[in-house]
């Protein structure tokens, strides 16, 4: 599809108009430094910080916590125990400012979770506005887990920020050509197209395609590689990683009830906690630190990678950055590519 | 790194290698050198080989105490919950402990949840440790790549630039009021003691928000843990955190709600700190893992100054005095038990 170009002026304009259909979302600063996902909140084109805000966009994929459906709680009452649908009347969503990495992590729940209709529902109702790379952070790795600072899958919209402020708008699908039905937009000069070029070249093609050498190592020579010691000492089996975590999708199910009202509802689940396979018998098949956190990196580079193709991991390095004990996934990488 | 840290980093190594070659301890527990700037790693060290990545710095911000139970434990043969531990020694841990550390290794063995006969303590007169995040706030948005400690500075490079930063700036504040730098108990010493430290105003946070009124504070206290994720990183590095079933994870009853409700959230915070009431020796690693900023050691410290109020006790100085709030004695006041309520005080 053709590309287009907004102005820095224009954009805000472009923002308003886009605001009176969807509910809106960004990157915002919450506390400090912290940039979190967080309502469009002033006017005008938000500043999207380099690399990727501290919380991810699974939460409007598969909210924490999603409420599967309310029901009556009070026996005898005539609404007991009969389920009813949530009721939530929402706008669609835009997401704007999504790093690559972050819309490639959609694409990859998208995979186990093909089936879901709440995830899917989620989906549907979702367009994103992707901004691409220029500039990486020390932490960030995505081209070894199969993506590309300049990568578009997921979006909906990619954009390049131009030196002078200007937008350089690809239209990816049909959502995202929708949202250019507007008069703010030019064709982009050819110094526009050679720029957008030239980024494109400078990504490092060569990066090692990690997801198919991991698939050939044996599953079992992985589990039982000797480092795992080593890596788990350290761990204090928290949620940093799982929840940071863009590709981390795993949950648990329970009813809440109060005063007569019940709902049901799935949250976000770690493979950190030990009551994570806690069966019902007293028996935990990951009774130490050691099983769960192998199981966390086995999962992402090893069982996802064998089930579905590409590794369950889209090098955004938050995991890096705030793992309070330092564990590096980059480390344990190369490590289980030793094997 | 500083030659301080180099001297003792080296003597650490060369006491662990010993203990280890010598068969005197299964393993070493200690830091190691991070693969970020400014971040170290807890690391056990297995063989005298493994000790030479034993490594000390102004980072290490995690109370090593945390480690100790499960770790001795995992040198013990396997048993069922309420069997009794093998008749005989166990193997000993050697393990690196600053002032805050051993405090907590004393409530720990007052607690039984360490044998003092099976941990090879070595002291380290601590520096006090260094706040990443005030450093980052120091140098703005610019991404760190490197950071190198001298005596007293630090220098902070990245990209396209290069910040000296005085040590002491960006200290963590639980390190600023710190009045216990020395160890307590140990078994070896690296380095020299540096003695008591007078902190006049050193629970001055605390203060601040005791002056604010009572919906100013609850105010306060709903925006400090309005970012909270409950991973749950605060609870699980705390040397005093080791009950087997935590209460947030209890479904039968079902004390908490599991996801990021406000209450909830408000709920576990509250608690989390009242279970270290008398305990916490304000070794502020709760506050240093936190990935969201969140200050809850100041929920902590406010209990600390109470205990010290009421009771004029502070926690693991010495292993002889119990613990205030898990002891009974006859002639305890017992003010707050409300009794002869007159018909018309009823509310």
């Amino acid at each position: 599809m053709k590309p287009l170009v907004v102005e820095k002026a224009q954009a805000e304009k472009w923002l308003e108009e886009l605001c009176r259909v969807f509910d809106v979302f960004c990157p915002v600063k919450v506390k400090g430094d912290l940039y979190q996902w967080g309502r469009l909140g002033k006017k005008g084109l938000p500043r999207i910080p380099e690399g990727v805000p501290k919380t991810t966009i699974k939460t409007f994929f598969f909210p924490q916590p999603e409420v599967l459906f309310e029901f009556g709680a009070r026996p005898g009452l005539k609404d007991a125990f009969r389920l009813k649908e949530p009721v939530c009347e929402k706008r669609p969503r835009l997401l704007f400012g999504v790093r690559p990495c972050d819309a490639r992590s959609v694409v990859l729940n998208s995979m186990p979770y093909e089936e879901d209709p709440y995830f899917q529902k989620n989906r549907d109702e979702t367009t994103m506005v992707g901004f691409l790379c220029k500039d990486g952070c020390s932490t960030c790795f995505c081209t070894w887990t199969g993506g590309s600072p300049l990568g578009m899958e997921g979006m909906d919209l990619a954009v390049v920020e131009l030196e002078d402020g200007a937008l350089f708008l690809e239209p990816i699908t049909e959502k995202g050509l929708g949202l250019l039905e507007f008069d703010f937009f030019r064709e982009p000069t050819e110094e526009e197209e050679v720029f957008v070029k030239g980024l494109r070249e400078k990504v490092n093609k060569d990066a090692e395609e990690t997801s198919s050498r991991l698939r050939s190592k044996g599953l079992m020579d992985l589990y039982n590689a000797p480092f795992w010691q080593e890596v788990s000492d350290a761990c204090i089996n928290c949620g940093t990683c799982t929840f940071l975590c863009p590709t981390c999708y795993c949950f648990d199910i329970q009813d809440e009830t109060l005063r007569g009202k019940g709902r049901r509802i799935r949250y976000w689940d770690s493979c950190m906690f030990p009551l994570f396979t806690q069966h019902a018998s007293g028996h935990n098949p990951r009774g130490d630190k050691l099983k769960r956190v192998r199981n966390r990196f086995m999962h992402k580079l090893k069982y996802f990678p064998d089930r579905f193709g590409p590794v369950s991991c889209v090098g955004c390095g938050r995991c890096v950055r705030d793992c309070p004990v330092n564990i590096d996934i980059r480390q344990v990488l190369a490590r289980m590519l030793e094997v | 790194m500083s030659s301080v840290n180099e001297k003792i980093a080296g003597k650490i190594r060369s006491i662990a290698s010993s203990l280890l070659e010598s068969g005197e301890v299964a393993a070493f527990l200690g830091y190691t050198t991070g693969s970020l700037p400014g971040m170290m790693q807890p690391y056990v060290a297995r063989d005298a080989k493994e000790a030479e990545n034993l490594s000390w710095s102004s980072f290490c911000v995690i109370n090593l105490a945390n480690y100790l139970p499960a770790l001795l434990k995992s040198f013990e043969p396997p048993r069922r919950p309420n069997e009794p531990p093998p008749e005989g020694p166990l193997p000993k841990v050697g393990v690196v402990a600053t002032g805050c550390w051993s405090r907590n290794m004393v409530v720990q063995i007052q607690e039984n949840q360490i044998d003092r006969n099976r941990v090879v303590i070595v002291g380290i007169s601590s520096r006090g440790m260094v706040d990443r995040r005030k450093v980052q706030r120091f140098v703005g948005n610019r991404e760190i790549l490197s950071m190198e400690e001298q005596a007293n500075f630090l220098v902070v490079k990245g990209k396209d630039f290069e910040e000296k930063i005085n040590r002491w700036d960006v200290v963590r504040d639980n390190c600023k009021t710190c009045t216990h730098p020395d160890p307590v108990i140990y078994d070896e010493l690296v380095g020299g003691l540096s003695g008591k430290r007078d902190i006049p105003d050193r629970f001055r946070q605390v203060d601040e928000i005791e002056a604010l009124d009572i919906e100013e504070r609850w105010k306060w206290f709903q925006e400090e843990i309005s970012s909270c994720i409950r991973c749950y990183a605060c609870r699980n590095v705390c040397p005093l955190c080791y009950c087997p079933t935590c209460f947030v994870d209890d479904s039968r009853p079902q004390w908490v709600g599991k996801s990021i409700d406000r209450v909830d959230t408000a709920l576990f915070h509250i608690l989390r700190a009242y279970h270290c009431a008398g305990r916490c020796t304000d070794c502020g690693s709760c506050e240093s893992v936190c990935p969201m900023g969140i200050r809850m050691r100041l929920f902590t410290k406010k209990l600390q100054k109470d205990v010290l109020e009421l009771y004029g006790f502070e926690p693991g100085l010495d292993v002889e005095t119990p613990l205030p709030l898990s002891t009974y004695k006859v002639d305890d006041p017992e003010d707050f038990i409300i009794t002869n309520i007159k018909k018309g005080d009823k509310k």
